[in-house]
C-alpha cells in the first residue's frame, strides 16, 4: 500500500511528467537529456517511496529530486567537456562601454525601472524572461539557472562544472548584464 | 575642465575603478565578499554613478525574483515541445508500472 499522501506511481507520468520535464528543460536545454533526466527522477523517486516524510507536496518532493538528479548530470558531462571556452562564445550582448571604460551615455546605461515589483506578479513579464533566458548561450544559461534559480554555491557549480572561479564570475557576469539588458529593452524600461 | 581638474578626475576614476570593473565586481560580490578595499571602492563608485548603481539594484531585483518565483518559469510552456514527448512518457510509464519493490 501507498504511504499516506503520495498517489499511486504508474499516475505519476500523467499528473507530474510534463511538469517535471519544463524544470527540467528550463536546467539544461537539451530535449533529450531533459527526459532523462525525469526518467531518473522516477526511478530514484520510486525507490525512496518509503522515505516521504509527508512535510511537502508530492510535486515539491519530486521537484527535489530532479534538482539533485539536474547537479549529477552536469557533474558526470563536465568531465566530458573540455572547452570552457565555448561557455563564453555566443553572447548576445551589445558592448555599452567606451574605450575608458565607462557607460556609452545615456543610450547604454541602465534606465530607471518602472515597477519592478509590480511586475512580478505579470504574466508578461515572465514571457519576457523565458524569452531572455532563452536568448543566454546553453551552458551559460545552465549555470546561471543553478546559481540565480537553485542557489547553488560558487564552490559547488565550480566542482560540479570543473571551471575556476573566476571562470565562473564571468560567465555569470555576462549572463547576468545579458539578461539584465535584454528585459530592459524589452520589457522593464519600456516608457508609456 | 582645465588641467587640475582633469587631472583630479582621472585620479578619482583610478581610485573607484571604472564602470567595467564595477559590474564586474558587482556581479562578483552576488558569488561571494568582496576583499574590503574593493568593496569600499566599488561602494564609493555606486555612491557617485547612478547607471552603476541601477545595474547593481537590478540584477538583485532579478535574483530575488528568480528565487521567490521559480514556479513562474516551470509554469510557462516551453516550446516546443512544452512537454514530454509520446515516447517518453510511454517509456516512463512503463518504468513505473513495473511491479513493485
Amino acid at each position: 500500500m501507498d504511504k499516506e499522501g503520495l498517489s499511486d506511481p504508474r499516475d505519476w507520468v500523467d499528473k507530474h511528467g510534463d511538469y517535471l520535464y519544463r524544470c527540467a528543460i528550463l536546467r539544461v536545454r537539451d530535449q533529450g537529456v531533459a527526459e532523462e533526466i525525469v526518467q531518473e527522477t522516477f526511478l530514484a523517486a520510486l525507490q525512496a517511496k518509503g522515505r516521504f516524510a509527508g512535510q511537502s507536496t508530492e510535486r515539491s518532493w519530486l521537484v527535489g529530486i530532479l534538482k539533485h538528479k539536474v547537479v549529477d548530470h552536469f557533474r558526470k558531462s563536465s568531465r566530458e567537456q573540455t572547452n570552457p571556452a565555448s561557455d563564453l562564445a555566443g553572447s548576445a550582448l551589445p558592448d555599452l562601454f567606451d574605450d575608458s571604460g565607462h557607460w556609452k551615455g545615456e543610450a547604454a546605461g541602465p534606465k530607471e525601472w518602472a515597477n519592478p515589483s509590480g511586475a512580478v506578479d505579470r504574466k508578461e513579464f515572465w514571457e519576457v524572461m523565458k524569452r531572455c533566458l532563452g536568448e543566454l548561450p546553453p551552458r551559460s544559461a545552465s549555470v546561471f539557472s543553478l546559481r540565480e534559480i537553485d542557489e547553488v554555491s560558487s564552490e559547488e557549480i565550480c566542482a560540479m562544472l570543473n571551471l575556476t572561479k573566476a571562470n565562473l564570475w564571468v560567465i555569470l557576469h555576462r549572463a547576468r548584464a545579458q539578461l539584465r539588458h535584454c528585459l530592459e529593452v524589452h520589457y522593464l524600461g519600456r516608457t508609456g | 575642465m582645465n588641467a587640475v581638474q582633469r587631472t583630479f578626475a582621472r585620479v578619482l576614476l583610478r581610485l573607484i575603478f571604472p564602470c567595467t570593473d564595477v559590474t564586474r565586481l558587482v556581479s562578483e560580490s552576488m558569488d561571494g565578499t568582496l576583499p574590503f578595499f574593493k568593496r569600499l571602492r566599488v561602494r564609493s563608485h555606486l555612491y557617485l554613478c547612478v547607471w552603476c548603481r541601477r545595474f547593481s539594484e537590478q540584477l538583485s531585483f532579478l535574483r530575488d525574483a528568480l528565487r521567490r518565483h521559480p514556479e513562474r518559469l516551470e509554469h510557462q510552456d516551453i516550446p516546443p515541445p512544452s512537454g514530454l514527448s509520446p515516447e517518453a512518457r510511454h517509456r516512463l510509464k512503463q518504468a513505473l508500472s513495473s511491479p513493485e519493490r
